[in-house]
């Protein structure tokens, strides 16, 4: 299969890429590693008359912490999210993400802002950075824009992002206090599309959970924000009846459907334990990094 | 566009429509057909090649996205008419039954070795699992991967014996 014809630019900064973005518009399509792009534009579900390749820029890279925030460049690649072994504590929720997206060679390849920008209401990313209540960082010639993830995921590969911006960093307040966060997802075989994925994220104070962040993925439009479920828990000590209760929450604010990979009712029960167990791992990250 | 990248070595390139994949301009342009195309959807493998040493599906690649890097494909792996450890691990443990995943596989368990000499059978499964093989049941392939770890270990030991030999004199 081959791609329609296009323009090929592959700016050598950032400041190029804008420019050549806020010419363009909405006829250009950005690219950082290629992998959800580049079958797209094979099948022709995406036919842009340019393609603004950034993934060749330097910069945009690896995690770095400064003034009370924790940054992810947007060009960061999978594979080197999932082998990093120094991320702060609060961030366990990363590497085990990373682990269960595509296969080994897609890792080596595509990127998390790539895939935040996709947003595909599968992707995995999309609920990390709404269970970490991240800030989604984009920049165009005009300057730079931060975007609460819970405003970015606007429907099926539709964000909150405007044609001429290039998100670059993803953003996470440091935390002072004890915080960890858990991945789990169910999924037919490597490579496959999650049946259902949840990340969970929780940060405590003197026994209580301070706050807890819950994304849902592959069982709505979007990735799903469990906001109602994030407040019970909040105030609360983490005990069974507080975890249980989230859990049920979580599982009624997820809208899965009925497909291949199983149906609603297993999907909203999965979300349902997985909410569950995602939290007896986050908690008892928590509690390790505090000790 | 014209292009530019390293491909087993040697200085390779064209003008090409930006629109050309990787395993096409491969396959096509330089007629080196041991990257194969498998399920073209990102899917089985067929189409690993190393790009700086790492293992990439080069059906979802353009080749204008590798200008100025190093592929490593297939027909790499041997020096002359010798066979590198992990082609030889393949041969040794039947680790093929038609060959079509096979330059995938050796081209992950080449790049697995390289990172981790001594990895377990649980790295090495995990390694193997963006490429699909529809024969062998994956069995011998791990196999062949550990039959490389293993032949790779032993030449290392007796490099460094020669090296302490040489070292005593």
């Amino acid at each position: 299969m081959f791609p329609a014809a296009f323009d090929y630019r592959a700016p050598a900064s950032l400041d190029e890429a804008l420019g050549l973005l806020a010419q363009q518009g909405d006829a250009a399509k950005v690219m950082a590693g290629g992998q959800s792009l580049i079958p797209l534009l094979k099948l022709r579900f995406a036919q842009p008359g340019m393609l603004i390749d950034i993934g060749r820029m330097r910069g945009l890279t690896g995690v770095s912490r400064n003034n009370g925030w924790i940054t992810i460049g947007a060009l960061t690649r999978h594979v080197d999210l999932e082998r990093s072994r120094d991320l702060p504590g609060q961030l366990s929720m990363l590497p085990e993400a990373a682990h269960w997206i595509a296969d080994p060679l897609v890792r080596n390849q595509g990127t998390i802002g790539g895939s935040i920008c996709h947003a595909d209401p599968s992707g995995d990313w999309g609920s990390v950075v709404l269970a970490l209540d991240a800030d989604l960082v984009a920049r165009s010639v005009k300057g730079e824009r931060v975007i609460h993830a819970a405003d970015f995921f606007q429907g099926p590969f539709t964000t909150a992002l405007r044609p001429d911006e290039i998100l670059t960093e993803i953003r996470v307040t440091a935390s002072s206090k004890p915080a960890g966060g858990a991945y789990n997802k169910l999924e037919r075989k490597v490579g496959d599309f999650a049946t259902v994925a949840v990340g969970v994220q929780v940060e405590l104070d003197g026994g209580k959970v301070s706050k807890a962040g819950i994304g849902l993925t592959s069982v709505g439009a979007t990735n799903i924000k469990a906001t109602a479920a994030e407040k019970s828990l909040v105030g609360r000590e983490p005990n069974d009846a507080a975890i249980a209760e989230a859990a049920r929450l979580a599982a009624e604010a997820a809208e899965p459907k009925t497909d291949v990979r199983g149906s609603a009712e297993f999907k909203r029960d999965i979300v349902r334990v997985f909410v569950q167990r995602g939290l007896k791992t986050a908690l008892a990250r928590a509690k390790e990094a505090r000790a | 566009m014209k292009v530019s990248m390293k491909v087993n070595g040697v200085e390779r390139g064209g003008d090409i429509e930006p629109r050309v994949l990787l395993v096409d301009f491969l396959r096509t342009n330089l007629a080196q057909t041991g990257t194969h195309i498998g399920c073209d959807t990102t899917s089985c493998g067929a189409c690993t090649v190393l790009l700086d040493g790492e293992p990439v599906k080069s059906c979802t690649l353009l080749a204008v996205q590798v200008d100025g890097r190093n592929i490593t494909t297939v027909e790499g792996l041997a020096s002359g008419s010798t066979l590198s450890p992990m082609q030889a691990g393949f041969h040794e443990e039947h680790g093929l039954q038609c060959g079509f995943c096979t330059p995938g596989m050796m081209l992950v368990g080449t790049a697995l070795l390289e990172r981790n000499p001594d990895p377990t059978e649980d790295e090495i499964r995990w390694a193997i699992s963006g490429n699909i093989c529809r024969c062998t049941g994956y069995m011998n392939i791990v196999k062949a991967i550990q039959h490389a770890a293993k032949a790779q270990a032993a030449a290392q030991a007796k490099i460094s014996e020669t090296v302490a030999v040489a070292g005593g004199e």
